[in-house]
């Protein structure tokens, strides 16, 4: 009986290909389209959401100038009002500071044998690569030594080393030249991947005096990062800067304060509410695909089952009971939808793999329940679609179903 | 062999009732030849579709090798149909796409037979109704129309029934096609099969040894040759 079904369902799909073929096609491609979808959008989340940590973890950014609150606000964006006094303050009177880097950056003209390049000179100290979570590809980070010896060397990001030296050179050792100033390269560090408001990679790194002495020309600092020790202890090391710095420049009103605090979880909260809604719109993409692919299912089954009610009647006139009637019928939904299924899913992954591969900002990522979801709708829809009209051609009287036109 | 007692057919359709058959009583010996004709709307058609089980009689009895139909259900309706009738249709009804073979076979599926055993009936029962060995894996759309109404003769008798119904199995041939199909069935009833023959040409029921003429629901005449 089970292998007469089977059969049955073999020759029943095998006689009528282009039938069976375009049914499967329109499950496929529901399925596919759900899937790589779905992956994609988890992708650009998961690469917001990394982007976001490569800034560093648990850091909290002191920039000078107060955001314009309404009235007068002196000093605005201003740039003068942080100095290295101010980053020293910190560190040796706020707790549960991990690490402090002082940064005083300027756009620079940069030079080396024959190239050039405009990027952003960050005057720093060795503290940076650990609240900025810099690694090093080769050679050293500023030591504490460079610091405060004024040295002249420099520590390339990945992109200002491809710039002036070519890609995957090693420029340690060489010269550039900063401002008529020559520096020695000390170190390439590891690409981090752009992190949206400045690129950690197209920098390059030296000592904060030496960049005070050799190109600012001041003894500023453009901002100052803050480590906490861990993600509590955060807002209250948040507070304690601004008490501090409020108390070392004689101001009293917080509203009228010449600098300004941002910590990381502000943009993370940011980011996730662009995410989210982010979200919304990719699963409402991924619904509609859903709900598009299947209807093109179900008219798919209705139709071909529909076509067949001739075919039902003579196999009921010849004497073939209804339940195996209904279950050939329901045996040739199952095998199209997961014939087709099976090839969706095959295809949305392949797709989002494609999607990885030529898209390098971009790492989709397939989810097993869009997977299951995809294929769950399909198979549901065209097993009920499948079934039924069949069903209902099989309890019509024989004549009937032999004169349906 | 086949007793029919003041059968009636009401179609309800809304609040109209239509009679279709208004009384009709027969009786069909085994090893006749039967045609009933009558004109369209004459009921004949329905009396076919209760002679051949695939629908039931509002009132009336009808009993067939002895079983009483009209209070049979869907299913057992359908294994009666399997046993004991074989159906020739106007339209062939083959199942496109398919082979000869295949089309022959189909009302024994989900038997208790081997594939071997179905083949092999095939075979005997396409040859028995006159078909050539070579188009026996043909697909049954790329035959001709008396080709396709022999494979049709040859599946009605796979069952080795009790009575094959043929319903109006000319009305798609021409002339020459239909008198061979009708030689074919003149060689099974000498062969022993009991023939009931559906048609409105009366040249057509001229093969036949008895003809019932059906109008308006009631049986008009009777007429053994």
């Amino acid at each position: 009986m089970i292998a007469d079904i089977l059969k049955e369902t073999f020759w029943s799909l095998s006689a009528n290909k282009v039938r069976s073929g375009l049914t499967i096609l329109g499950i496929v491609i529901g399925i596919a389209s759900v899937i790589t979808m779905v992956s994609i959008g988890q992708g650009a989340q998961a690469s917001i959401a990394s982007s976001i940590e490569s800034i560093g973890s648990n850091l909290i950014i002191v920039r000078p100038g107060a955001q314009r609150t309404g009235g007068v606000s002196s000093g605005a964006g201003s740039n003068t009002t942080l100095t290295m006094d101010d980053s020293n303050a910190i560190k040796a009177e706020i707790q549960n500071v991990q690490a402090i880097a002082p940064e005083d950056s300027r756009r620079a003209q940069v030079t080396a044998k024959g190239t050039n390049t405009n990027t952003q000179i960050v005057g720093t100290v060795p503290d940076y690569a650990t609240v900025r979570s810099i690694a090093m590809d080769s050679g050293t980070f500023i030591t504490d030594q460079a610091v405060k010896s004024s040295a002249k060397v420099a520590v390339l990001g990945a992109t200002a080393r491809d710039d002036l030296f070519g890609a995957s050179s090693n420029p340690i050792g060489q010269i550039i030249r900063i401002r008529n100033v020559d520096f020695d390269v000390i170190g390439v560090t590891v690409a981090k991947g752009g992190s949206g408001f400045t690129n950690p990679d197209d920098s390059i790194y030296v000592p904060i005096t030496s960049a005070q002495h050799f190109i600012t020309g001041d003894t500023f600092v453009s901002t100052i990062s803050v480590a906490a020790v861990d993600q509590a202890s955060m807002v209250a090391v948040q507070n304690q800067i601004s008490d501090l710095l409020l108390k070392r420049h004689g101001i009293s009103d917080p509203l009228q304060a010449d600098f300004s605090l941002v910590n990381q979880a502000d943009i993370i909260a940011t980011a996730s509410s662009i995410t989210g809604t982010f979200t919304i719109l990719l699963s409402s993409i991924a619904g509609i695909s859903l709900l598009v692919g299947g209807i093109g299912i179900m008219n798919m089954m209705l139709t071909t089952v529909t076509e067949r009610t001739r075919e039902i009647g003579l196999r009921k006139a010849v004497g073939i009971k209804k339940i195996y009637i209904n279950m050939q019928f329901l045996a040739e939904a199952v095998a199209l939808t997961f014939l087709g299924g099976a090839a969706g899913v095959a295809l949305g992954w392949g797709a989002s793999i494609l999607v990885t591969k030529f898209v390098s900002s971009l790492t989709t990522q397939v989810s097993m329940s869009s997977v299951l979801l995809a294929f769950g709708v399909s198979a549901g829809v065209g097993i009920v679609f499948g079934f039924y009209p069949a069903r209902r051609a099989a309890n019509l009287s024989p004549m009937e179903a032999l004169r349906y036109e | 062999m086949i007793k029919c007692k003041g059968l009636k057919k009401i179609y309800v359709n809304g609040d109209v009732e239509t009679a279709a058959l208004k009384g009709v009583s027969f009786d069909i010996e085994k090893g006749e030849f039967v045609a009933i004709i009558g004109p369209s709307g004459s009921g004949k058609s329905t009396l076919m579709h209760i002679l051949g089980a695939l629908d039931t009689p509002s009132e009336g009895e009808y009993f067939l090798d002895g079983q009483e139909v009209s209070k049979l259900k869907d299913d057992e309706l359908s294994e009666l149909r399997k046993n004991k009738i074989g159906f020739v249709f106007q339209a062939f009804n083959l199942l496109p796409r398919t082979t000869v073979l295949r089309n022959v076979m189909l009302p024994l599926l989900y038997t208790e037979t081997t594939v071997k055993e179905r083949e092999e009936r095939a075979k005997e029962c396409l040859r028995y109704a006159g078909m050539e060995e070579s188009k026996f894996y043909n697909l049954s759309n790329q035959l001709s129309g008396g080709q396709m109404q022999r494979v049709a003769i040859a599946r009605s008798l796979i069952n080795n029934p009790a009575i094959i119904l043929a319903d109006e199995p000319t009305g798609n041939l021409d002339t020459k096609t239909s008198h061979i199909v009708m030689e074919a069935f003149l060689e099974l009833n000498k062969k022993g099969h009991t023939i009931v023959l559906i048609t409105h040409e009366p040249e057509i029921a001229q093969f036949a040894n008895r003809i019932i003429t059906i109008r308006d629901g009631v049986l008009e005449s009777d007429i053994k040759k």
